[in-house]
């Protein structure tokens, strides 16, 4: 994985000094709320309903064991024992005190970690695709281009006060699991029919109130123009994005006003221009940080067997672990999912052990994938078993990735201050339910999906289920969604009817679920079937 | 009544005006009637206070205090999913209070 | 005009009103111009000769689209003064300095410790603009 050298380091070194005299001035009483606010969420520092909650940046998702040591110690040092890993793969502390914020950022740049730009209205930690590096279906690993837009994208001086955030992401296989045509910018790395490695750009996708899927606006850019042509990008958005509506200011909404052919023109022209002032890295750069993505040193030797006799721990395999693109490994994923639990969080405890991990079964390096959960991406077939007896004397060995148990859930009410409903009591009564009817594993894959509010951090209009909290004269309320999806074939939830009260939804999602079982045909997930029978079938079940 | 809440500047900890200084527990919250802005104005100004804001609320029959808002109530015990870092760790129904 | 609490600039100030965009094409002669948050800068282009100040307004300091204004200048080759004025401040003004702008006229003055310590903070940048700093994938590859 990636290393800072003494450059990066001294960014990260600065900007810690740097808010430490920021915090020290509000203190102070120098620097005035309305000033400091968008500088505190620029270093990812957020005043929620109980405390300041500070969110972690894991650049792409990826993170060494050493770190996940210190992001456990800064859980216990600093916070209430545990962390919540979250939908943009970093992490966040909900009890954070803003006095002590900028110790914790000096722990954090100690082992080459920060908080920037992880809020505010500028270009946000860039996401990928957890299995990155491994995977079998991939081209090449996206990373590199990943952390060369981290670093062109971080203290960014003409886009640090952009209409709205901005979320990257880059993927380089055919399978998308990361939500890529649901960002700001989407990047696939892709090769061209003249064997040349180049990138396709998608813009304007999002969640949110208006959710969009995002439309390709350049299928090839060349890999030494990655940053010119996303200067171009960000700049006809910072110049033309509204600012006169907070909720019409993200840049899907420009891409959609102006047309995808018309925002387009507009990019090829500044990006025309842009290529003649010398903005772009040399490919020497892009080469020096692939370097730190080498494969590690798999062990050629090493046997596909597994002794499948527990049977327990082959219902784990079969659940929790992805073809590796090496022979004699697999990608496990650690399910942050158990039973009744806070969907992505984890505890000082099982983050130290999570380390210990990653250290001595995957080459020292983990992922924090958007589905909340944690990824060692090169593990020997030869050790899965004693990893999971690991795994589960931590109670981390849950068998539910990618089930209705695996469920995507925003802090929701319980946490945040923006939110209208509890997420986290809705997640834990699904989870139970379907776990101790057995229906979890019947059903197979299921992406239930909730949030809060309507700005959707639990990308709810994603989910093959999504659930959005909602505020109904004061109580909570639980709208249903069918039909989402993130993948290639990216699709938008629709909304089935009324809402529901927390137990009501809870029954919505299991009649729903029982149509499946009635009507699927061999082979169906329930997302296949409900494209094939359609909403009514449902609706008429759940409301009939 | 009408009450005062916010987070305390250094801890970001939720807190409640009493009529002359800021608690952690909402039932010292006292009725500031058309008083809110003036409070306000002045404790934020003296860095006690920030992000604060005056909310309805109504004085429970045991005497304690019940904001309006559902996102107050959870405010003023702590995260339903988290009884042992509410308020009242102790009291397993703690979480029906914010129903 | 606005006085300039910074400025970064050895030639003498242009006393001369800065005119708004839009009446700047009527006045063939006028060598300052003041930029709104929804002027395009680059219909300024065709007149850079003749421009000595433009003056860009930050009613806000959450508005960014003056950052974009003034490197729009800057890499068209404006020499001239470029000004921020409004709401400036001290959290912003190394960004703003990086963008282009040479000149700094805050509502509110700033404290010239902190606009000391602001300008001295970064030993080194990851971008490449026109204002000369040697970004640091330069420096790795000399």
């Amino acid at each position: 994985m990636y290393r800072y050298d003494q450059y990066d380091q001294a960014m990260v070194d600065t900007r810690v000094a740097e808010f430490r005299d920021q915090v020290e001035r509000r203190l102070s009483g120098k620097l005035a709320e309305e000033h400091f606010r968008p500088l505190r969420l620029m270093n990812g520092l957020y005043l929620q309903l109980h405390a300041y909650m500070l969110r972690v940046a894991v650049p792409y998702g990826t993170l060494s064991g050493a770190q996940m040591h210190v992001l456990a110690d800064i859980a216990d040092k600093y916070d209430r024992g545990y962390g919540h890993f979250t939908t943009r793969q970093n992490i966040q502390y909900n009890w954070i005190k803003l006095e002590e914020t900028p110790d914790l950022l000096a722990d954090l740049a100690a082992v080459e970690m920060h908080a920037i730009q992880t809020s505010g209205n500028c270009i946000r930690n860039i996401s990928s695709d957890q299995y990155a590096g491994a995977a079998a279906d991939e081209l090449i690993d996206p990373r590199p281009y990943a952390e060369l837009l981290r670093q062109w994208s971080s203290f960014h001086p003409e886009f640090c006060t952009l209409p709205r955030k901005f979320k990257i992401c880059v993927i380089a296989s055919d399978t998308d699991r990361a939500a890529m045509k649901l960002h700001d910018i989407g990047i696939r790395i892709i090769r061209n029919d003249a064997g040349e490695i180049g990138a396709a750009f998608y813009v304007g996708g999002g969640m949110g109130r208006t959710p969009m899927i995002a439309p390709c606006i350049r299928e090839f850019v060349p890999l030494d123009q990655l940053v010119t042509y996303s200067e171009a990008c960000l700049r006809v958005y910072n110049r033309y994005g509204r600012r006169d509506n907070k909720y019409k200011a993200r840049i899907k909404i420009l891409v959609h006003e102006l047309g995808a052919a018309e925002y387009t023109r507009q990019v090829e022209e500044e990006f025309a221009h842009l290529k003649t002032q010398g903005i772009e890295p040399p490919i020497a750069e892009l080469e020096r940080i692939k370097t730190y993505f080498a494969d590690p040193a798999f062990d050629a030797d090493a046997s596909d067997a597994i002794d499948r006799s527990d049977a327990l721990f082959a219902r784990w395999v079969d659940r929790n672990t992805h073809p590796h693109k090496q022979k004699g490994y697999a990608i496990a994923t650690i399910s942050l999912k158990p039973v009744g639990g806070i969907p992505g969080d984890a505890s000082a405890h099982q983050m130290h052990v999570m380390a210990d991990l990653a250290r001595d079964y995957s080459f020292d390096e983990c992922r924090v994938t958007h589905a909340q959960n944690i990824v060692l991406a090169h593990v020997r077939k030869a050790d899965l078993y004693a990893l999971w007896q690991k795994l589960v004397a931590a109670d981390l060995a849950t068998a539910n990735l990618d089930t209705i148990g695996d469920i995507i859930a925003c802090p929701g009410l319980d946490y945040c201050s923006l939110a209208n409903a509890r997420s986290i009591p809705v997640a834990q009564k699904i989870s139970r339910r379907f776990a101790e009817s057995g229906k979890e594993d019947a059903i197979g894959e299921l992406k239930l999906k909730i949030s809060g509010c309507i700005n959707a951090c639990g990308h709810h209009h994603a989910g093959h289920i999504g659930i959005l909290g909602v505020d109904r004269k004061g109580t909570e309320n639980y709208q249903l969604l069918l039909g989402g999806c993130e993948g290639d074939d990216t699709s938008l939830g629709k909304i089935t009817g009324p809402g529901f009260d927390e137990d009501g939804i809870v029954d919505a999602v299991e009649k729903a679920t029982d149509v499946y079982l009635a009507q699927r045909q061999e082979g169906e997930r329930f997302l296949d079937t409900y494209r094939r029978i359609g909403v009514d079938i449902f609706k008429e079940a759940i409301y009939g | 009544m009408k009450i005062l809440t916010g987070n305390d500047l250094k801890t970001g900890a939720v807190t409640w005006w009493t009529g002359y200084d800021w608690s952690l527990h909402v039932e010292d919250a006292v009725d500031v009637g058309s008083e809110a802005d003036a409070i306000l104005a002045r404790e934020e100004g003296a860095r006690r206070v920030n992000a604060s804001y005056a909310i309805d609320a109504v004085r429970d029959t045991d005497g304690g205090v019940r904001p309006a808002h559902i996102k107050d109530r959870i405010r003023a015990l702590g995260p339903t999913v988290r009884p042992d870092l509410t308020l009242k760790p102790a009291d397993p129904n703690a979480g029906n209070w914010v129903i | 005009m606005v006085e300039s609490q910074y400025r970064f600039r050895d030639d003498e100030p242009v006393g001369d009103p800065a005119v708004t965009v839009d009446s700047f094409a009527e006045q063939s002669n006028a060598s300052a111009v003041r930029i709104e948050p929804g002027d395009d800068a680059r219909e300024l282009l065709p007149y850079l000769e003749q421009l000595r100040l433009v003056e860009v307004n930050f009613p806000a300091f959450t508005d960014g689209r003056g950052y974009s204004a003034a490197r729009v200048l800057r890499e068209a080759g404006y020499t001239g003064e470029l000004r921020a004025v409004g709401e400036v401040l001290v959290d912003q003004i190394a960004a703003l300095r990086r963008c282009g702008f040479d000149s700094f006229a805050p509502d509110k003055p700033l404290d010239p410790a902190d606009v000391d310590s602001a300008f001295a903070r970064w030993p080194d940048v990851y971008q490449a603009t026109t204002d000369g700093r040697v970004p640091i994938w330069s420096k790795r590859h000399g």
